[in-house]
């Protein structure tokens, strides 16, 4: 089996969001980047499927050379190869045409996506992706199992979980679940010096265009001093007739 | 032209959201001079939606589509969009929603925008406000292609009514049985309680309430206020609660109208995930708990003591009010 993983490279969780260029930017001065959370949940399950069932791991990602550090920690965690597509992935359509592109070459079975990327929370590459390729698509995906080209999955719903069957090729959206919290794999030392021989190789961009263009970036208005309230006699009077949300 | 309004039902009867996306659909429809359209599927009373604008409704009532099926129901609202010449469709946040409108985007070609927290500002080109980077900022997204698919984020827009009379079609949508490749075979939900997703009302539990075995006291809580409950992220990692109850960042979103947070202590990734809901609340006994200067209102102390009070005065409200 051939995996492909997409992961998205992303501002660590704990960074402070601003913008520049006349608020028409993100500002990533000073901004830690990480392999986007969901994906990191599909890595490590790519590498099960390494581990137990001898699948071939490749990662890619759409970006300027700046993702590099990423995909090498993506190398050093355990995937074979990277790929990286030189473009600044601006919008969900055109990253998902990069990647198409990148599937169709490497004749991946699978697809591993994430749910959504934590910056611009788009939600859409994974399925846009699949259905560019016809290949069948489950989203947030929280327990894959493969068998030979039968798939079963379990998807997260609201208010519960769908097991699924279908079959490869296919693409999924993943997230948390994938794999237990604490079988997440982090790089170990071998792993990030094997990293540094491992291909990274950078293909350019096919023609694509973007379907949406954000324009325009603003924060939240601060937020108002908190009421602090001494009894819940007081608490149940303001929600009701203040914030009357009760 | 009109603009197209995917509202979701479940066991017949409409999710609170199909009457906002139904209501978005219509603001919409009037900004642009044309009339909206629902699509739905096996769900009663459409002509419900005419309360909130919808002049149309096309109801696909198909025993194959009882099930929600992501590629397929993508396939029959792209069906209904080119039959009614749509060039803005509407969808919900919902975890469903979010399944089959990158394949809807795709067939379509439509740019699509998700999150988005107001009527649009601009409508050539369509141009609509989000929010981005997990609720700490918002985008101001233009659409560049013909048709644009608009993900309305819940409880942002709300439901407002504006009686027209509606017209119920039923729609039958051709479909393969290769449409159904990706096939559910077990659903496994609880019922008759609020999701997450649709509850107006969450109360939410972290570390603070120490083991599994305190959270009587939060579903308490939660049955008299008719809320779902969750928890941060720790207590779904050490399986004190199911995974699926995890809201913030890296977990499911929250943006519900009052969101009750007790024994959390709100740290980034947490409030990024909750921050849209509207009236927050806080009880933890420690003051310099970072959640306070994100909460509407609080309370300092021990969640043990305040909330079985704070549960017994809502039954008491809700006795003298209901
Ligand atoms: C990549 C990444 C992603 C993450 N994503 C998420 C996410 O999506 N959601 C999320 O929740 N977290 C997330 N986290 C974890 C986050 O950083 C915090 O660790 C977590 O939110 C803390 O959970 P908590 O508030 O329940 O626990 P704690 O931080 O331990 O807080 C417990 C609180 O309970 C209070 N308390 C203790 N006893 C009592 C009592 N008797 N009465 C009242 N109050 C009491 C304490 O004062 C404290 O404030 C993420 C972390 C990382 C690194
Ligand atoms: N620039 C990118 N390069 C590679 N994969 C990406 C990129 N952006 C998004 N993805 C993948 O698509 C998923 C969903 O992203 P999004 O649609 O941007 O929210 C991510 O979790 C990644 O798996």
């Amino acid at each position: 089996m051939k995996i492909l993983v997409c992961i998205s490279n992303v501002p660590d969780t704990t960074s402070k969001i601003n913008f520049t260029d006349g608020d028409t930017k993100f500002d990533a001065n000073g901004v830690q980047f990480v392999i986007n959370p969901n994906d990191e949940f599909g890595l490590t399950r790519a590498m099960w499927f390494k581990e137990k069932q001898g699948a071939t791991v490749h990662v890619a990602t759409v970006g300027e050379a700046n993702v590099e550090p990423t995909m090498r920690k993506a190398l050093a965690i355990g995937a074979d190869e990277a790929i990286r597509v030189n473009a600044i992935p601006t919008d969900g359509f055109f990253v998902a045409q990069q990647l198409a592109a990148v599937v169709k070459e490497g004749g991946y079975d699978l697809v591993i996506g994430g749910r959504e990327s934590i910056d611009y929370n788009g939600g859409m590459v994974p399925g846009i992706l699949a259905t560019l390729l016809d290949m069948n698509f489950v989203n947030t995906c929280i327990d894959l199992e493969v068998d030979g080209t039968s798939v079963s999955a379990t998807r997260e719903i609201d208010g519960g979980k769908e097991k699924i069957t279908t079959t490869l090729p296919m693409v999924i959206g993943g997230q948390k679940g994938l794999v237990e919290e604490k079988d997440l794999k982090i790089p170990n030392m071998r792993g990030i010096m094997q990293a540094r021989q491992k291909k990274l190789n950078v293909v350019e961009p096919v023609d694509a265009t973007n379907a949406t263009t954000d324009k325009k970036f603003d924060k939240p208005a601060p937020k108002g001093a908190v009421k602090l309230v001494d009894n819940v006699e007081d608490l149940v009077n303001l929600l009701h007739n203040e914030a009357k949300v009760i | 032209m009109s603009v197209l309004a995917y509202t979701e039902s479940e066991n017949g009867k409409f999710k609170k959201s199909a009457f906002e996306v139904a209501s978005y659909a219509s603001a919409v429809a009037k900004q642009m001079g044309t009339s909206a359209t629902a699509v739905s599927f096996n769900a009663d009373g459409g002509d419900s939606l005419g309360s909130y604008g919808v002049s149309k409704i096309l109801n696909i009532s198909d025993d194959k589509l009882k099930t929600f099926n992501a590629k397929a129901y993508a396939l029959a609202i792209v069906e209904a969009a080119e039959k009614e010449g749509a060039k803005v469709i509407i969808v919900s946040s919902s975890t469903d929603s979010k399944f089959l409108v990158p394949i809807l985007a795709a067939k379509l070609k439509a740019g699509y925008v998700p999150n988005v927290v107001a009527a649009p500002e601009g409508t050539s080109p369509l141009t609509v406000k989000r929010t981005a980077f997990s609720n700490k900022g918002f985008a101001h997204t233009e659409i560049n292609t013909d048709v644009s698919i608009i993900g309305v984020s819940n409880n942002s827009y709300g439901a407002h009514e504006n009686n027209v009379s509606a017209s119920v079609e039923s729609f039958s949508p051709a479909l393969s049985e290769d449409d159904f490749a990706v096939k559910s075979t077990e659903i496994d939900k609880v019922v008759g309680k609020a999701t997450i997703a649709d509850a107006d009302i969450v109360v939410s539990g972290g570390r603070g309430l120490k083991g599994p075995e305190n959270w009587g006291m939060i579903e308490e809580l939660a049955d008299v206020l008719g809320a779902a409950t969750a928890c941060s992220k720790p207590v779904s990692d050490m399986g004190w609660r199911p995974h699926g109850e995890h809201v913030g960042q890296t977990g499911k979103p929250v943006a519900s109208n009052l969101y009750i947070a007790i024994g959390i202590s709100g740290a980034i990734q947490h409030l990024a995930g909750v921050s849209a809901s509207k009236t927050k609340v806080v009880i933890n006994n420690d003051p310099e708990a970072p959640f306070f200067k994100a909460a509407d209102y609080g309370i300092v102390g021990d969640a043990f003591e305040v909330v079985p009070k704070l549960t017994e005065k809502l039954k008491e409200f809700k006795a003298q009010n209901s």
